[in-house]
């Protein structure tokens, strides 16, 4: 890694791209939004870390997981497990008839906290599970599947297959994980009130500074060598493998890589919006996240972000005014996007607009000069 | 756990499991055949098989709504039609998107997964739309109502056994048509070599596009069949969607037969566990046992030993 440059590593385009993303969530949305709107573009981004993931997964590396749900899901009740027994110390939980535990597990006839709640009482312990545990999971899968070198179709598969043995698990197991409800009424992170606007404010940038720090992850990645042999990878796995690389052990990487952008993000999201639930495990949210890659442009780690914010965006507004045209027009977007823009708005851009962006740059550049020349001569 | 029952009652529990096995079977064989020809025989994702199950279901239920208004009299035999109306309409909708979506994307199997997702969410919207967001039931002709006793225990529902008739009968058909038709013929040769098989003169695009049609319009009568045993909802597909990719998957993607064995192994294992546990959990086991074997034989149960 020290071989890399600063000039290797970020690129004039990726320095625009950078600044430009700066300049948009930190200063321009948080000016222009009120802090509802906000805490929902909050809620928004942390769906771009797991679109970060599949750039870095699919994009690059040419593996389609469609069970980045799952790994989104495990950060998200990570967090909200440590929320839920710091809402459930015994003088809140006095009513009920087993004080001291979350008010599910009350419901459900528990007495005593499972096992594996028990971590969750710990802040570094909760910290370290929500990078480790969805990156452990997802190496587990990944060690299963490219060492005996299972790819593409069937890869998806069997990663949909995941997802949907986990919403099922999380919902029948109602007494240990809250159920088809999730785990709800989070109020306080280490005594720190989550629920006020200042909370919100505050959430929301240390929310866009991960995923800056996770961008900049990825760009490291993406420029190392690493990264040329991911795209390598993608375009002629036999040549790679035949130059001497283990293959899977570099698909297990960007695996695990993915997999802990989403926890991250989950982890986020249940800070953010204050519950989690197996809503957001599921196969319908886990192919719903591919889509935002896919509409962003699917090798383009700044396109992530925007085809996030563009999806949900329109996903909002639509079903506010007019639920029933919703699905038609999400159905629309995946043929839409696979049919005709299969880079996504990063296509559109490098194809129609990138000429234009250079050509004010250059412009900006000439007059910069100019002045500066002027005022020398004087 | 068995201490509280007798040894005959025993016996017709497992009886009775085994064929509400047999029923869950029969369902996810037709689901699994239609699949199994579009995506192990042509290597396309059709996310949107469930939606073309549930459009066969929609079929038979608008047919049995005509017969009981207009033709009372042959209500009893209105099945029969309604089965072969499902088989076309899902064929035509099946031709139609092969035309307009799926032939531009063969080189790229992943994207027809994303772009088949989208069709199924349109399908599913436009069911919704059309037929309300509540499940329609369609009322089954008196001889197919009630059940048949074998002996004082063990009783079985009439539609079960005719669903697996059913079943048997499309299962023949489909092994007559993909081994013995020139167009089975024509169809693995593509699939196994596209450019030779285009060289001695087979119409690819054809090919595919009947294929095609034809794992549509299979789907079809499962979702006519599905009428019989349950209520459709707009998004009953869905519900199906993922265990019949493991099926197809688990019996060896490109093997018919295998397709039928894995079926029977995973609705019986799930129908068995399910009397044991809550039924949430025996899927989840009975899921995690396929994805487990999977990662050990991951090119399921009855691959082809082919070099690749």
């Amino acid at each position: 890694m020290s071989t890399i440059s600063f000039r290797s590593l970020l690129s004039k385009n990726d320095i625009f791209g950078f600044v430009a993303l700066v300049i948009l969530i930190m200063i321009l949305l948080p000016l222009m939004l009120d802090i509802f709107r906000l805490n929902l573009i909050g809620k928004y981004l942390t769906y771009a870390f797991v679109a970060l993931g599949l750039v870095m997964c699919w994009g690059m590396g040419g593996i389609l997981s469609l069970g980045q749900g799952v790994f989104f899901g495990m950060g998200g009740y990570c967090m909200a497990m440590f929320l839920k027994l710091e809402a459930s110390s015994p003088e809140q939980t006095a009513i009920q008839s087993t004080p001291g535990i979350p008010d599910f597990m009350d419901w459900n006839q528990l007495t005593e906290l499972p096992w594996f709640w028990l971590p969750y009482n710990s802040f570094g312990l909760t910290l370290i599970s929500i990078i480790l545990a969805p990156t452990a999971f997802a190496f587990i899968i990944g060690l299963a599947m490219f060492k005996r070198r299972v790819g593409g179709v069937y890869f998806a598969i069997i990663t949909q297959a995941v997802a949907a043995i986990l919403t099922i698990l999380i919902i029948g197991q109602q007494g240990y994980t809250g159920g088809v409800n999730g785990i709800t009424d989070l109020r306080t992170l280490h005594g720190w009130d989550i629920r006020t606007d200042a909370a919100k404010y505050i959430l929301y940038y240390l929310n866009a500074l991960l995923l800056f720090v996770c961008l900049f992850g990825a760009q490291i990645v993406r420029k190392s060598k690493l990264g040329r042999l991911l795209v390598a990878m993608r375009e002629r796995e036999d040549r790679v493998r035949f130059s001497g690389y283990d293959v899977a052990n570099f698909k297990i990487f960007v695996f695990c890589l993915a997999a802990m952008f989403s926890a991250i993000g989950g982890a986020m999201f249940t800070l953010q919006v204050g519950f989690m639930s197996p809503s957001f495990v599921g196969i319908v949210p886990s192919i719903e996240m591919v889509i935002y890659c896919a509409v962003g442009g699917r090798l383009s780690i700044f396109g992530a972000v925007y085809g996030t914010l563009l999806v949900n965006w329109a996903k909002t507004s639509f079903s506010e005014s007019f639920p029933e045209l919703w699905l038609f027009a999400m159905g629309a977007l995946f043929i839409g996007v696979v049919m005709a823009f299969p880079n996504g708005l990063a296509g559109v851009y490098s194809s129609y607009f990138h000429t234009y962006v250079e050509r004010f740059f250059q412009m900006l550049k000439q007059q910069f000069y100019l002045k500066f020349l002027s005022h020398k001569t004087v | 756990m068995f201490e509280e029952y007798t040894m005959s009652e025993l016996t017709s529990i497992f009886a009775m499991q085994g064929f509400a096995g047999l029923i869950l079977f029969s369902v996810l064989v037709l689901m699994a055949l239609g699949l199994a020809i579009i995506f192990g025989q042509m290597g396309v994702i059709n996310m949107a098989h469930g939606e073309f199950m549930i459009l066969g279901a929609y079929i038979t239920y608008l047919t049995s709504i005509v017969f009981s208004e207009h033709l009372p009299d042959l209500f009893s035999g209105y099945f029969f039609l309604a089965m072969i109306l499902a088989f076309l309409g899902s064929f035509f909708l099946g031709a139609f998107v092969e035309w307009s979506m799926i032939r531009h994307l063969y080189k790229r199997p992943l994207d027809t997964l994303l772009a088949t997702w989208g069709l199924s969410l349109i399908l599913q919207q436009l069911y919704r739309t059309i037929f309300g967001a509540r499940e329609v039931g369609v009322s089954i002709p008196d001889w197919m109502m009630g059940s048949y006793p074998i002996t004082d225990l063990i009783e079985v529902p009439i539609n079960g056994i005719f669903v697996m008739v059913l079943t048997l009968f499309i299962s023949l058909g489909v092994y007559l048509i993909m081994f013995k038709s020139s167009l089975g013929k024509q169809t693995r040769a593509v699939v196994q070599n596209r450019d030779m098989a285009g060289a001695v003169g087979i119409n690819t695009e054809k090919v595919d596009r009947y294929t095609y049609a034809i794992g549509c319009g299979i789907a079809g009568i499962a979702g006519s069949a599905f009428t019989m045993i349950g209520s459709t909802g707009p998004t009953a597909g869905q519900l199906y969607i993922v265990d019949t990719f493991l099926v197809v998957v688990f019996g060896g993607a490109s093997n018919l037969l295998g397709t039928i064995a894995s079926a029977f192994t995973i609705s019986q294992a799930q129908s068995t566990l399910e009397f044991f546990l809550s039924g949430s959990m025996a899927k989840v086991l009975t899921l995690l046992t396929v994805v487990g074997i999977l990662m050990l034989l991951p090119q399921g149960l009855f691959a082809l030993k082919i070099r690749r």
